[in-house]
Order: C-alpha cells, then sequence, then structure tokens
C-alpha cells in the first residue's frame, strides 16, 4: 500500500469516527426529542402538572430548576470567581496554590451521589433545613465551584501581563487593576465558566432528589421542597406514570442545554478588533496562534476552550 | 456582578412568595404538611393532596418520596408530618400511629407472549428463590427465566418478601431494578422476564399471572381471596391534629376513597 | 461578596488600602471556603464510613466477596470488579470512538464542519444522564439480550452507555492536546515530506501523548462516578460477573440503591463504599495531574 492510499484510508477512518459519534448524538436526540416535540405546547410550559404529572406541565419544576440554579451560582460565582482572583492574583505561595488547585478540581471529580449524601446528611439534617430549595441550591453550589473556579483562573491567566502592568503603572491598587482592567478583560471566559455550570446543574438527578427533594409543588420560598426538571423526567420515567410527559420533560431540558450551549459559545467569542477597549496591548495573538492557523483548523477562543475542558 | 445575582434572586423570590401570600385566606384551615416515604404511595398521595388542597387553599402539602424504610425513619425522627409506607411495619418499627389509607396489589407479571397464565404461590417462591431456573419447571416453554427485583428496601419487595418469600431470600441472581417504572419496563422488553409491581402499574405490554388460581382485582384483593397485598400506610409520631388531621380525615372519607379507587388501588372497606 | 465597594477606594490613598485589605480578606476567605469545602466531604465521607471499616477492617471490606446487609456481611469486591469491568468497557468504545474523532476534529475536518461536530458533541455532554439511561434502558438492553444469551443489564451494557457518555471528554480533551502540539512541529514533518496522516502519526500523537493520557484518564474518572444512567442497566446484581453478558452492580450503584432505607451498621457500609468510591476518583486526578505534567516543565 503506498502512502497516499495509506493516507486516504486513515483519513475515511477518522472521518467515520466522527460521523459515527454524531450518528449516536442524532439518534439519542432524536430518540427522546421525536416523541417529545409534540407535547410541548405553551400550556404544557405554563401549568403545573396535575395527578403526579400525568396531566398538566411543567411549570412548577421549570420554576424549581430556575430557583435552584439561582441559589447555587449565587453562592458560587462569588467563591468562586474570589478564589481565583486570589490564586492568579494575589496569593504567592505556590505550594499553596498547587494544593488549593488541586483540592477544587478533586472536588470536580467527586461523584454527584457523595455531594449528594453530603448534601442530605449535611444540609438537610444537620442544619435542619429540610428538602428545600436551600438544601439543593447549596448542594449543587460545591458541585458546580470547580468549574468556575478553573475557568475564571483560566480567564485571568489569558489577560496579558501588559494589562496589570499598564495598571499598575497609572497608580491604581491592585483592586482597581482587578476591577476596572482586569475583571472586564476576563469576563467572556468567567462567564462562560458560569454558563457552562449551569448546563450541568441543570441535569442533575442524583444529588438533588436527596436535597431538594420531590415535591410537586410551586415552591414559595427558598425554604420549601422542590422537583427539579431533571428529578420531574427521572419520577415520570421510573414511576411509568407518563412516557409522553417523560419525552416531553426531556424535550424540554435539551432546549434548555442547546440554549445554555449557545450562549456560552456567544459569550465566549472574542470582541472584534475594532471595539478593543486596550488597543495598545491585544489579546494573546502571537505568534503561536497565527501559525496554528496554518494547519487550517478552527480553533475557538481561549476562553470557550478552557470552559469546554473544564467541563467535564 | 456577584451582588447582581443575589438581586436576581431575591428579586425571584419575593416574586414567588408575594404570589402565594394572595390565595392564603381563603380557608380556615392553613398551613404546610409534608408527606414523606414509600415511592409507590408517592403518586396516589399527590393525587390526594392536589384534591385537598383544592379544597383548602391555605393548606400546602409537599409529597417527598425516600422508600418506605426512609418514610417510617422519617415519621419517627419527625422529619416529616406523615410518614408513608407500602409495606406492614416490622415489629421493631411499631411505635408509631397507622392508619392505612388504601390497600394495594402486588401483580406478578410476566411477558403478554409468555403461555404461562397462571402460577401457585409455592412456584411463584420457587422461582424468586431461584431454585426453579428454567421456565420449564413451572409448566413453561424451554429458555431460563429472567428473575427481576426491585431493591432492598422498597416497600414492593418487603411485601413481596414477607407474603411469597416467608424466610427465604430472594436469589442473588436476580436483576435489581430501583422502581415501579423499570420493572415494568424490563419484563415488557423480554419474553423470559418475571417481576412484580403494584396492581396500578400492571398496563397493556405486560400481563399480570392469576395466582393460586385468582386474579389480581380490587374485589378480590377487598375479599382477602387475592393473597399478594399490602396496606399503603400513613405513619405519625404522636396522634394526629390541625392539618394532618384534616387532611387524614379527608382520605378516609368517601370522597377520599373514590379518588383511592379512581387510581386503581382498593379503598378501605 | 467579592463586589466590595470599589469606588470608595479611589477617593484617598488610605481608603484605597483600606480596600485593598478588606478585597484581600474576602478573596482569601473564598478561596478557604473552596478548598474547605473537599476537606469537609472527605473529612465527613471517611468519618461516617469509619467505624464500619475498624470494625470489619480494611482488608475484609474490599476484598470480601459476600454483599449481605441482612446478615451484616459486608464485602464490596463485587462491585469494585463491577465499577472497574463497567469503566473499562467505557474506556475501550469511548476511546475507539472519540479518539480518532478528535484527530479528524483537529486535523482533519474542514472548518465549518469541524465547528458544528463540536458543538454537538457540547451538546452531547449537556444531555443529563437520567436520558441516556431511560433511552438505553428502552434501546439498548433489549438489543444486546438479543445478540447474547443474558438478559440484556450486562457489564457490556453499562460500558456502551458510559462510552457514549464519556465521548464528550475525550473528544474534546484529546483535541486540545493535539491541537497544543506547536505547529513547528507539523511544519516541520510536513517539510521532510510526510503526508499528513504520517505527521499525525509519527509526530503529533507522540508529542500530544501526555495530554491524551491525562483525558484518558479524566473520563474514565467520569465513568467511574456515574450512577443514574448505570443504575438503569447494569442489573445491580452483587456477583462477580463470569462473562460481559452478566450483570454487574457498581460502587455508585450500590449506594443509590441502598442509601434511602439504610441505617447503622449497613448505613456506615455505604458511606464506606462512598469512601472506597472517593479513593478511586482522587487517585485518578492525581494520575491524570501527573500525566498531563509531564509535558510542561515551568
Amino acid at each position: 500500500m503506498n502512502a497516499a492510499t495509506h493516507e486516504r484510508l486513515a483519513r475515511l477512518l477518522v472521518g467515520a469516527a466522527a460521523a459515527i459519534t454524531i450518528a449516536l448524538l442524532v439518534t439519542v436526540v432524536m430518540g427522546v426529542a421525536a416523541p417529545g416535540a409534540a407535547h410541548i405546547t405553551p400550556s404544557f410550559l405554563f401549568t403545573s402538572p396535575r395527578s403526579m404529572g400525568r396531566e398538566g406541565g411543567i411549570a412548577a419544576p421549570l420554576a424549581a430548576t430556575v430557583l435552584l440554579l439561582g441559589v447555587a451560582l449565587a453562592v458560587a460565582a462569588p467563591v468562586g470567581i474570589g478564589t481565583a482572583i486570589w490564586l492568579t492574583e494575589y496569593l504567592r505561595q505556590r505550594w499553596l496554590v498547587a494544593f488549593i488547585t488541586f483540592a477544587t478540581e478533586s472536588l470536580a471529580g467527586v461523584p454527584s451521589i457523595v455531594f449528594g449524601l453530603f448534601g442530605f446528611a449535611v444540609f438537610v439534617l444537620r442544619f435542619r433545613m429540610g428538602w428545600s430549595v436551600w438544601s439543593g441550591g447549596l448542594t449543587l453550589a460545591l458541585m458546580i465551584l470547580p468549574t468556575i473556579v478553573r475557568t475564571a483562573q483560566e480567564a485571568l491567566r489569558a489577560v496579558p501581563p501588559g494589562y496589570r502592568e499598564g495598571a499598575l503603572a497609572l497608580g491604581a491598587t491592585r483592586w482597581q487593576a482587578l476591577t476596572r482592567m482586569l475583571l472586564p478583560a476576563a469576563w467572556p471566559g468567567i462567564a462562560t465558566g458560569m454558563i457552562l455550570s449551569v448546563g450541568r446543574a441543570v441535569g442533575e438527578t442524583a444529588a438533588v432528589l436527596l436535597t431538594a427533594g420531590s415535591a410537586l409543588g410551586m415552591p414559595r420560598h427558598l425554604g420549601d421542597p422542590a422537583r427539579s426538571l431533571a428529578v420531574h423526567l427521572y419520577i415520570l420515567a421510573a414511576e411509568g406514570i407518563s412516557l409522553e410527559k417523560a419525552y416531553a420533560t426531556g424535550t424540554v431540558l435539551i432546549i434548555l442545554i442547546v440554549l445554555v450551549n449557545a450562549l456560552a459559545n456567544r459569550l465566549a467569542r472574542p470582541p472584534r478588533a475594532g471595539k478593543e477597549r486596550w488597543p495598545w496591548s491585544r489579546r494573546p495573538s502571537s505568534n503561536s496562534k497565527k501559525s496554528k492557523s496554518v494547519t487550517m483548523t478552527c480553533r475557538p477562543s481561549p476562553a470557550s476552550r478552557s470552559a469546554f475542558r473544564a467541563r467535564r | 456582578m456577584a451582588s447582581k445575582f443575589i438581586g436576581i434572586t431575591t428579586a425571584a423570590l419575593l416574586l414567588v412568595s408575594g404570589c402565594a401570600r394572595t390565595i392564603d385566606e381563603k380557608s380556615a384551615l392553613a398551613g404546610s404538611i409534608t408527606v414523606a416515604g414509600s415511592t409507590s404511595v408517592q403518586p396516589i398521595s399527590e393525587v390526594l393532596a392536589e384534591h385537598f388542597t383544592l379544597t383548602h387553599p391555605g393548606v400546602r402539602i409537599n409529597v417527598q418520596g425516600g422508600g418506605s424504610s426512609g418514610g417510617i425513619k422519617a415519621a419517627r425522627e419527625l422529619a416529616a408530618d406523615l410518614g408513608a409506607s407500602s409495606r406492614p411495619l416490622k415489629p421493631e418499627e411499631k411505635g408509631l400511629h397507622e392508619f392505612i389509607i388504601a390497600w394495594d396489589g402486588i401483580a406478578v407479571i410476566v411477558h403478554p407472549t409468555s403461555p404461562l397464565r397462571s402460577l401457585s404461590l409455592d412456584e411463584v417462591k420457587a422461582v424468586f428463590a431461584g431454585s426453579v431456573v428454567n421456565w420449564r419447571g413451572i409448566g413453561g416453554p424451554e429458555g431460563t427465566i429472567m428473575v427481576v427485583t426491585r431493591e432492598e428496601g422498597s416497600g414492593t419487595r418487603g411485601a413481596f418478601e414477607e407474603i411469597v418469600m416467608g424466610k427465604d431470600p430472594i436469589t442473588d441472581r436476580a436483576i435489581v431494578l430501583n422502581s415501579t417504572g423499570a420493572v415494568a419496563a424490563a419484563v415488557a422488553g423480554d419474553p423470559l422476564a418475571i417481576g412484580y409491581v403494584s396492581l396500578a402499574a400492571v398496563r397493556p405490554g405486560i400481563a399480570a399471572l392469576s395466582i393460586d388460581g385468582v386474579m389480581p382485582s380490587a374485589e378480590a384483593i377487598a375479599s382477602g381471596r387475592y393473597r399478594i397485598a399490602r396496606p399503603f400506610l400513613y405513619l405519625t409520631a404522636a396522634a394526629p391534629e390541625g392539618v394532618v388531621r384534616a387532611f387524614l380525615d379527608f382520605i378516609l372519607s368517601p370522597e377520599g376513597q373514590a379518588i383511592v379507587e379512581r387510581e386503581g388501588l382498593v379503598p378501605v372497606n | 461578596m467579592a463586589a466590595v465597594e470599589p469606588r470608595a477606594s479611589q477617593s484617598s490613598g488610605r481608603g484605597a488600602r483600606h480596600a485593598e485589605v478588606v478585597a484581600k480578606i474576602l478573596l482569601a476567605a473564598s478561596a478557604t471556603l473552596a478548598a474547605g469545602g473537599i476537606l469537609v466531604i472527605t473529612l465527613f465521607v471517611a468519618a461516617s464510613g469509619w467505624p464500619l471499616l475498624q470494625q470489619t477492617g480494611w482488608w475484609a471490606f474490599v476484598s470480601g466477596r459476600v454483599w449481605s446487609p441482612g446478615t451484616g456481611v459486608f464485602g464490596i469486591l463485587p462491585m469494585i470488579a463491577g465499577s472497574v469491568l463497567v469503566t473499562l468497557g467505557a474506556l475501550v468504545f469511548g476511546c475507539g470512538l472519540g479518539l480518532p474523532a478528535a484527530i479528524y476534529l483537529a486535523e482533519f475536518a474542514p472548518r465549518r464542519l469541524a465547528g458544528a461536530v463540536r458543538q454537538g458533541v457540547q451538546l452531547l455532554a449537556g444531555i443529563p444522564s437520567v436520558v441516556y439511561g431511560f433511552y438505553a434502558l428502552t434501546v439498548l438492553v433489549p438489543l444486546i439480550r438479543r445478540v447474547s444469551s443474558g438478559s440484556g443489564y450486562s457489564v457490556l451494557t453499562g460500558g456502551i452507555v458510559l462510552g457514549v457518555m464519556i465521548l464528550p471528554t475525550v473528544v474534546s480533551l484529546s483535541e486540545d492536546a493535539i491541537a497544543g502540539v506547536p505547529a513547528e512541529h507539523r511544519l516541520g514533518a510536513l517539510a521532510l515530506g510526510a503526508t499528513r496522516w504520517q505527521t499525525m502519526v509519527r509526530v503529533l500523537l507522540p508529542a500530544a501523548r501526555s495530554g491524551l493520557v491525562a483525558a484518558i484518564i479524566l473520563a474514565a474518572g467520569r465513568a467511574v462516578g456515574e450512577t443514574m444512567a448505570v443504575i438503569m442497566v447494569t442489573g445491580n446484581v452483587a456477583r462477580f460477573p463470569s462473562s460481559l453478558f452478566d450483570p454487574v452492580r457498581t460502587l455508585t450503584g450500590n449506594i443509590a440503591l441502598e442509601m434511602a432505607y439504610a441505617a447503622g451498621e449497613h448505613q456506615e457500609a455505604l458511606f464506606a463504599t462512598g469512601l472506597v468510591l472517593f479513593l478511586f476518583t482522587m487517585s485518578l486526578n492525581l494520575l491524570a495531574r501527573a500525566a498531563g505534567r509531564r509535558k510542561r516543565p515551568g
């Protein structure tokens, strides 16, 4: 076999692998969406479930999902971004940086069922929060913390040192340099990380079931128990209540994920050159990036890449 | 950006709680109670709660899962106002106030194409104990039996073990699935499978066997002729009062029992 | 919380210094909180499982072949085997498909197509595991049953489902690793007359090896920790499997199945299972870090 045939064959094989990957995606998505899409109507989205979800819609689980995510983000975003800032901009002891980075990354490797056990024993029982939006939201916050820390860390690192030097040279304090220059510059990457972490939290089932519970009512405040969309889907399917509604709920979940991904991709796109706020120090577009384009591949921005990488 | 998020959640919170307040004062009865426990009881609890809150808009009933054993524990530890169990209490679990809200049959199910339509209780026991592993052994066609059971701690399994298995354990070769729907789907998908689910969950695609010549039905369960039946229990740590009392009264009223019957369960007398 | 009034800081030098100090404290506090989270979770799981491990002994617990909570016998070797086998299956399937797909995306795919595929793979990562489990239960289990003599609930089924679930991790991380090889390598190889494929096999893949290994290990970590989908398709039988078509129970499945009703000793045994699982994923993480680091010193 000569080199040319070899080359063609090899390309065919790797191309086929990519095609199979996509075929799998289409199969799973269509397998759920095809039977589900027809049932998604405005009334499905805006009425609450009746007779355990066999009738009615998904308003309550939808609201519960939003509240859970809201709590999770409100807690995890400040803590996560704060941690990232401290690690990249303040802390000088390298071993401590390594240790904290390792600790947060390990948090990413903890199976969700372990988070569920923890949240149940600590928030639900010990702190007497009961099954509630609070318990579920705090548990989710712990789960998404590593993603937020990691993406924010990478986004901050990607800001050229010139930004910092320039700001400090102008007499700004570190905090001023941070809030006026670094955070705005790193913001797309940070936001992408938060959105992607929301994507993970939306689909979480085991941990939410153990901590937020599975009550079907519309949560009135954060102390109320709540059933998220993913838990609702699980119960509909697992208890055999209604396959139609299960498919429809699954489709809504997939649509949510698509929206979240689209939003993340949009934000991650680097600002156009014309809109650049700091023309004297371009974003990381040094030789390495230029020469890479010779290979004719399309790379997303560093921010989206790091965010994507963090998502496991 | 942090404060923005907190602002948004607070706004959402105020909005949600504001909505709830307006409907509050309609009925004299008000308050919020939690029912937790058996996932088999959860659906009927939800339907009952839905009807109850129609006439008592000030009341809120949160229905949680957690399993029968979890429900018993929740009632004892006051984690829930009402614990729900789909099996009778064991001697060491006694000491709670028990209210039977309905009876449920446990149907032994097979694939609709199976030629078998009837088994004796002893044959069912032999199959689930693993002493008969081929359908031929109980008068069926050649083929290895795929036994499907529920997870330990499930009330359905607890009741099945108590009534059918006695002291013998379920074979450790049985497939373990953790929900009614999963067992039904497993049996619906395999001509050689046998499992057990709540009678209310029997649907087209799976076939219930008659046991000792009796098909499971509301009448057969009420008269005691169909033997694999279990109570759906509500449990409280103290004598019920207030909203809990009112809810229990509603469930045991003719109206409540009519709902029980409509959902495929057997009313209490 | 981190958003302390920055405006106050610009008015005077002292104000700025105050803000600086407050900011530093808040930032340090949040980092402590984040790092503390992992410590607290570890301690919590360890403390909850410890009494049982003391009683039965570590070795007896991880090497015991019988799991019988009713009689107080707790051995999780079958579950360890279950987790390992299902994860290996997932790696064979996920990497067998994911690595070539990543190669295609990184070097051979047309720009627009690569972008579209990347988005699709991202979507695959976002689908809740319940959806996979539910889909596999209704489609894959009957399929496996038809081609084997078993029940369809098996090591193989779990491996395939998890393989699909880790595809996004494998594809995106390996693509990163390949794309991260300095362009000079590529140009050099092409200048020497190598074809694109030869460049890939002889130059890029070896150069990206550590990143690829890290990707595979991280994917394994994800597979080991997965719960909801696995529980629906592996059959959850706490016995040693003797073939690929035998049902198994995984460590996560063991916890999720029995936690709801467990009490006392049994509950401790489940937490101890959680601890073993935790050590598993933790060592995978460490391995991945070690593999990923070898490449770039400093």
